[in-house]
């Protein structure tokens, strides 16, 4: 999984019917000191995080594992909110 | 697979209910040499690695075979806990 912000939402009323209801946020990467890195990515939020929010994304084929989106055409589902990053000193 | 380093963990509150009670690393890929390599990212734990440990991890749907038959949303999991590993130069 990586961890994300929550920087947008999506709107698209042509839709694979699978995804009707389902919300849809944009997010950044971002390494657990809280840099961003890499390229934004659209996420299917299961949830109800957030703009401003640092999320737990899981990508691939595993994001059908979320609740609710079994057989549903996304690679990556927003499956928590961040509370706390603890990272070892020095790294 | 690929090894690791556990640099820290992540406490998440609100969460997927499959993923309660499940713990949460940091994981920092690392080269044969021990550096670092390539981006950070979370993994969940059914070994119970703590942070500093060497770990080997899997990416993909087979990281949440160990908790079968819970279908944990999870795309990276520790599966083992390095004790040494020796590489030919």
């Amino acid at each position: 999984m990586i961890l994300a912000r929550v920087v947008g939402t999506v709107v698209a009323t042509w839709k694979d019917p699978r995804l009707v209801s389902n919300k849809l946020l944009i997010a950044r990467p971002m390494d657990p000191h809280g840099k961003s890195e890499g390229a934004y990515l659209v996420a299917v939020d299961t949830v109800d995080a957030g703009v401003g929010e640092t999320v737990l994304i899981v990508s691939g084929s595993s994001a059908r594992m979320a609740a609710g989106l079994k057989d549903c055409p996304v690679d990556a589902a927003i499956v928590g909110i961040v509370d706390v990053v603890e990272v070892a000193a020095g790294d | 697979m690929q090894l690791a380093r556990v640099i820290g963990d992540v406490v998440v509150t609100r969460k997927d209910e499959n993923l309660m009670g499940v713990t949460l690393l940091v994981l920092q890929p690392i080269a044969a040499d021990g550096s670092a390599v390539g981006r950070t990212l979370v993994a969940v734990d059914s070994m119970g690695a703590g942070v500093g440990e060497t770990v080997f991890f899997v990416r993909g749907k087979e990281a949440s075979f160990p908790f079968y038959p819970t279908e944990v949303p999870a795309d990276a999991g520790v599966v083992g806990i390095v004790d040494h590993w020796d590489v030919e130069p």
